[in-house]
């Protein structure tokens, strides 16, 4: 379900914001790396989800906890704040429901991760203007026509969506092209256009 | 040579060529019918090592027409055990790590208590006389061989089909008993369209005038061709239709063309009549009865209030499900169920759907995919139990 190709350098700052122990919830975890990683350093308690059937195969044979299921659809069976994360990372953006999606993610788990592309960056905002064609970048490498990525917004427009159901944004924040954090200093308008990445912890 | 067989198979009944254990009459079986049976046995057989710890054993729960010879050559038919491409030395399920224990179920013909077994009330087979046999009283059963081996609680229970309802039934009865449970191809209930396969096949075993209302070992005769026709219509249901026709698409069998007449044309016909005639020579008829039943009457979240979850609230155990792309006998939406309700109940859960045009019995043949899965899953449980996950 992770329908990013790039390098994925927002796992590190995922994990960064997981505490040892806990249980986790990787949504759209693709092959399980994420999952991997946070069960051998972080000790957590992980389970997965994940679209593709090769991918949970995959998942399984790896010895992780992962089950096939589609994001829009199946987070409705797992209880109340059965987590203490739930992670969505690079996949916000393909779900046909991002608001339902988004309030299953908070409440299922006490902490929810969300990580995506966004769409407000400098080159994309280039790439329309000067193009005037739907941008493909390196890192958003699909056609309009055969994209998965269905919803994509801007770090703006999250930020009015987390306002609008009542998420609580714990942390933030925003990579740059080379996978580097930028400051946390600069103002939203800045992390809006440099931005090619956002992390954001969020809590209800 | 069908003399000797017929012998052998009414030995195995009794007096089989596994290990047999006899629970006397002051250890009875409950059942869940409402009635006690005793004196009974179960026979089974066992490969491996039970390690000082008694941590490393792993419970194979056997299918509808299966028995315990799941790893060894089987007495009957002389064919390789029925799960061998998974189980052994050096195998998926390494017998030189693992204790592998395998039981013919209750209601069975190999060796433990079933319809062909002498009813030592009246010296004779039990027929029909034995009370309706259910999955949940082959795991009772099981759990009392389980304590005959002093293990408290098993490294893994798994099964595929009726086998897989037992792991479901282990995972929710004994939950504290089970580590991690593997169902393959199966369902929390059977399905309307599955018992109405089953009882086309009873009827057909029944109508069978050799059949003599389930006494025909008093008379010397066996209702052979009622119970191949039921083997013959339940084999269609483990298959494909992509696989039936890969493999025997409108072929003529031995014949340039159609004889006008009713003999085995087709490929097809000779092939499902070979799988009827095979099958009456190792299997009990009035036992094939039993374990349709059993299967039919299996519905774990009615057990629980209609709420399947509840089958499994608080459970430790972890679970791995797999179910078969082309399987319309036990489809994924049946394993997709107990993926949510397992997920309601906030267990450890992975579920695999593997890509495969051979139908149900998939989960019995070389699936590298599956084996995979059952690897990956092993593995880290083993780890996660302290024990030595292999090389």
């Amino acid at each position: 379900m992770s329908v990013n190709e790039a390098p994925r350098v927002d796992l590190e700052v995922v994990a960064r914001l997981i505490k040892p122990r806990a249980r986790v919830l990787d949504v759209g975890c693709g092959d399980g790396s994420l999952l991997e990683f946070l069960q051998t350093d972080k000790q957590v308690d992980g389970r997965g989800m994940e679209l593709s059937q090769r991918g949970v195969n995959e998942c399984v044979s790896r010895g992780l906890s992962v089950i096939q299921g589609d994001a829009d659809r199946d987070l409705g069976f797992y209880p109340d704040k059965g987590f203490d994360y739930v992670v969505l990372s690079q996949t916000l953006q393909a779900t046909r429901n991002p608001k339902a999606v988004l309030d299953h993610l908070l409440r299922i788990g006490e902490r929810a991760i969300v990580s995506f592309p966004n769409f407000g960056h400098w080159r994309v905002r280039l790439s329309l203007l000067l193009t005037g064609r739907m941008p493909v970048t390196r890192d958003l490498s699909y056609s309009w026509y055969d994209t998965p990525n269905i919803h994509f917004c801007t770090i703006r427009d999250f930020i009015g969506l987390c306002e609008e159901i009542g998420a609580h944004v714990e942390s933030a924040t925003a990579l740059d092209g080379n996978g580097q954090t930028i400051g946390f200093s600069m103002p939203w308008a800045f992390w809006n256009v440099f931005g090619q990445q956002a992390i954001f912890l969020l809590r209800r | 040579m069908v003399a000797v067989t017929r012998r052998r198979k009414l030995n195995e009944a009794d007096d089989p060529s596994s290990p047999v254990l006899r629970f006397e009459p002051g250890k009875p079986l409950n059942l869940d019918a409402g009635t006690l049976l005793s004196p009974f046995q179960l026979a089974y057989q066992t490969y491996g090592e039970l390690n000082a710890a008694r941590s490393n054993a792993i419970l194979v729960c056997h299918a509808l027409t299966g028995d315990q010879h799941v790893a060894n050559t089987h007495p009957v038919t002389g064919k390789p055990g029925w799960w061998d491409v998974l189980i052994g030395p050096g195998k998926i399920i390494d017998t030189r790590r693992f204790f592998v224990i395998c039981s013919n179920v209750i209601g069975g013909c190999l060796g433990s208590t079933g319809p062909a077994s002498t009813n030592p009330a009246t010296g004779k087979p039990y027929g029909l006389d034995l009370p309706v046999i259910t999955i949940r009283d082959m795991v009772r059963a099981q759990s009392m061989l389980i304590d005959h081996f002093g293990i408290d609680r098993l490294f893994c229970v798994l099964g595929g089909s009726m086998g897989g309802m037992q792991v479901l039934e282990w995972a929710s009865s004994h939950s504290e008993r089970v580590f991690c449970a593997l169902p393959i191809a199966t369902g929390a209930r059977h399905s309307s369209q599955n018992i109405a396969f089953h009882e086309v096949g009873r009827q057909a075993v029944m109508a069978d005038p050799e059949w003599h209302g389930g006494k025909y070992f008093e008379v010397g005769r066996r209702p052979e061709k009622g119970l191949a026709v039921a083997r013959m219509a339940a084999h269609i249901t483990y298959l494909s239709e992509a696989a039936l026709h890969r493999k025997f698409g409108r072929n003529l069998q031995d014949r340039d063309r159609l004889t006008f007449g009713f003999d085995a044309d087709f490929q097809i016909e000779s092939y499902l009549r070979h799988q009827g005639i095979t099958f009456v020579d190792r299997f009990d008829a009035n036992s094939y009865l039993y374990m349709t039943r059993s299967m039919d009457y299996f519905d774990l979240a009615a057990d629980h209030g209609g709420r399947l979850a509840e089958a499994f609230r608080n459970s430790q155990t972890r679970f791995c499900l797999v179910s078969f792309t082309s399987d319309w006998l036990f489809p994924t939406s049946e394993s997709r169920e107990i993926v949510h309700a397992l997920n309601a109940a906030g267990a450890s859960v992975s579920f695999v759907e593997i890509e495969t045009d051979r139908g149900h019995d998939a989960f019995l043949l070389d699936e590298p995919e599956l084996f995979a899965a059952i690897n990956g899953f092993l593995r880290s449980a083993a780890r996660a139990r302290g024990l030595d996950d292999g090389p």
